[in-house]
């Protein structure tokens, strides 16, 4: 649970999944380059100049991630709950539901990466900070369980402020149901890797997005259990140079490898190449 | 009772924390120490006892009492180390088919520096996906203060259990005031809002026993629950590893699915 002001910065260029060539131009907020809209997209939204990573929507992660008509979306009719009654959070679900044309904050079902079939999620920063609903914790372990079932790896990106407040204890719950499923998932003998994208953090750092058999991140990623604020405010201290940035989890021992955007397709295909030869005999 | 009331009951000074439980209701307690990779937390206790006879390992979270004891348990809040330290215990646990009993008192896992460079997330993470399976009963009982994260990583359990007056929530009512209505001091109505107490918790079926405090009167609660425990590990004992585990991971899916 992190205040919005790390949501906000840097700009997301695009926020809602389509791909706009308007004329616009932006500030990389890493180096002050003037980037065009087209240059961006070109680039896969990294600056060409000082290898900011944008943010993605999960919609234009899928598009650079997944063979072109691979996709088959799972679960996207189901309808997130409001389970407290919490004061406002319909309105709130609607609006966001509404802003993405999106049913949660995580997009879910079953892709080919470089012909290289897999179980998918994406998650989506924009909808309500990615936080984790109830629906996110019902998806994933739908996912899960279906890609056990089918004897998929299951690929995930993770965006995330965290639990999702207005549920509660119900989205406290969630990081246990989809621990479980993570884990049945993992003993059937199967292949969960985890891609940590900027920012993610509380509940979701707490659970599946560390609990890939592989896990990456992409540059300058942030990723935290505490957001730095509230670390801040606790220890009145300041915070080390580069703190919970992805390469400082690198350093610490918690990822395994650093994904630049441009190499993911091909870095997430050999990994899912390479285990497919050993998924054949587990499990037996 | 309004949910505020009893979260400042939770809280107070005095209420019995982990090792006041485990001096009351188990014997022969022999405390074991460190995670075994980095060192030792003292906000995490946990080792050897027996229940009514029964053996178990018991691991709590302690926020300490005096300012000395409070310091030394860093109040309760623990880094990685204390939650590998328990997971350490667990599997321990399983290794010789010793149920497992988690008492939670905390105000959530500490957010620190050091935390954080030592995987307070990971640490966590492991955990869930560990007790999931852990192939012998567990029973979580939340004493006090249930603090989001920090408290789920002792409480992925067959059963969880609050006392009457105990509050179990994703985030402080202070945390949720600042963040969602823009005001701490709306802490009173965030309590309300985020159904915290036992009772709440109970009606949404995240709650499996509330035990009754006795007006205050703890030493016949500790009674009460050292009862209901060895009664409810007795039953949980007679299952197959098979049927515990398939029960223990229903119980979780189950919490947030949708209706239809």
């Amino acid at each position: 649970m992190l205040k919005r002001s790390l949501f906000k910065r840097p700009k997301i260029a695009l926020e809602n999944g389509g791909e706009d060539f308007s004329s616009f131009s932006q500030e990389c907020p890493g180096c002050g380059k003037e980037l065009s809209q087209g240059e961006l997209f070109e680039n896969l939204h990294v600056c060409p100049r000082c290898g900011l990573h944008f943010r993605l929507s999960a919609r234009q992660r899928l598009a650079i991630l997944a063979d072109e008509g691979s996709f088959i979306e799972h679960d996207s009719a189901l309808d997130a709950a409001d389970p407290l009654a919490f004061p406002g959070y319909a309105e709130k679900l609607q609006i966001a539901r509404k802003a993405s044309g999106e049913n949660e904050a995580v997009l879910t079902g079953e892709a080919a990466i470089m012909g290289e079939k897999t179980a998918l999620f994406i998650m989506n920063g924009s909808f309500m900070m990615g936080s984790m609903g109830s629906l996110v914790g019902e998806k994933l372990a739908r996912l899960f369980e279906f890609a056990q079932k089918e004897r998929l790896p299951v690929v995930g990106f993770t965006v995330s402020g965290g639990a999702r407040m207005q549920e509660g204890i119900i989205s406290l719950m969630q990081m246990a149901k989809v621990s479980g499923a993570v884990k049945l998932h993992g003993e059937a003998g199967l292949f969960y890797l985890a891609v940590l994208t900027d920012p993610t953090t509380g509940g979701v750092t707490a659970s599946f997005a560390m609990e890939g058999d592989i896990i990456l991140a992409e540059p300058g990623a942030l990723i935290a259990f505490a957001g730095p604020r509230v670390i801040e405010q606790t220890t009145h201290k300041k915070l080390p140079e580069g703190f919970q940035r992805a390469e400082f989890l690198l350093k610490n021992g918690f990822i395994d490898a650093i994904a630049e955007r441009k190499a993911q397709r091909e870095t997430i295909a050999a990994l899912l190449a390479f285990h497919k030869e050993g998924a054949d005999h587990a499990g037996l | 009772m309004r949910a505020y009331e009893r979260l400042q009951m939770a809280r107070a000074k005095g209420r019995p924390g982990a090792l006041a439980c485990i001096s009351s209701i188990f014997t022969d307690f022999y405390e074991l120490h460190g995670d075994r990779f980095f060192g030792e937390d003292a906000a995490i206790v946990g080792g050897l006892a027996r229940l009514s006879g029964r053996q178990v390992t018991v691991i709590g979270i302690e926020k300490g009492g005096s300012t000395d004891e409070k310091l030394l348990r860093n109040f309760g809040s623990a880094h990685p180390e204390g939650y590998r330290k328990a997971l350490r215990l667990m599997k321990q646990a399983e290794k010789f088919r010793r149920p497992i009993v988690t008492l939670v008192d905390t105000s959530g896992a500490y957010c620190g520096i050091g935390a954080e460079e030592r995987g307070q997330g990971s640490a966590i993470a492991q955990n869930l996906m560990e007790m999931m399976r852990l192939r012998v009963p567990v029973v979580a009982i939340v004493l006090g203060e249930g603090g989001s994260g920090g408290a789920l990583a002792l409480a992925v359990a067959d059963e969880v259990w609050m006392l009457e007056n105990a509050v179990y929530s994703v985030i402080s009512a202070e945390g949720a005031a600042s963040i969602l209505y823009k005001d701490a001091s709306k802490a009173e109505k965030a309590a309300e809002d985020l159904k915290i107490t036992a009772q709440d918790l109970s009606a949404l079926g995240v709650v499996d026993r509330i035990v009754s405090e006795h007006g205050g009167d703890f030493s016949l609660c500790f009674s009460d629950l050292q009862t209901a425990l060895h009664d409810r590990l007795s039953a949980l004992c007679a299952l197959s590893p098979e049927a515990l585990l398939a029960a223990r991971y229903a119980k979780f899916r189950k919490i947030g699915r949708p209706e239809r």
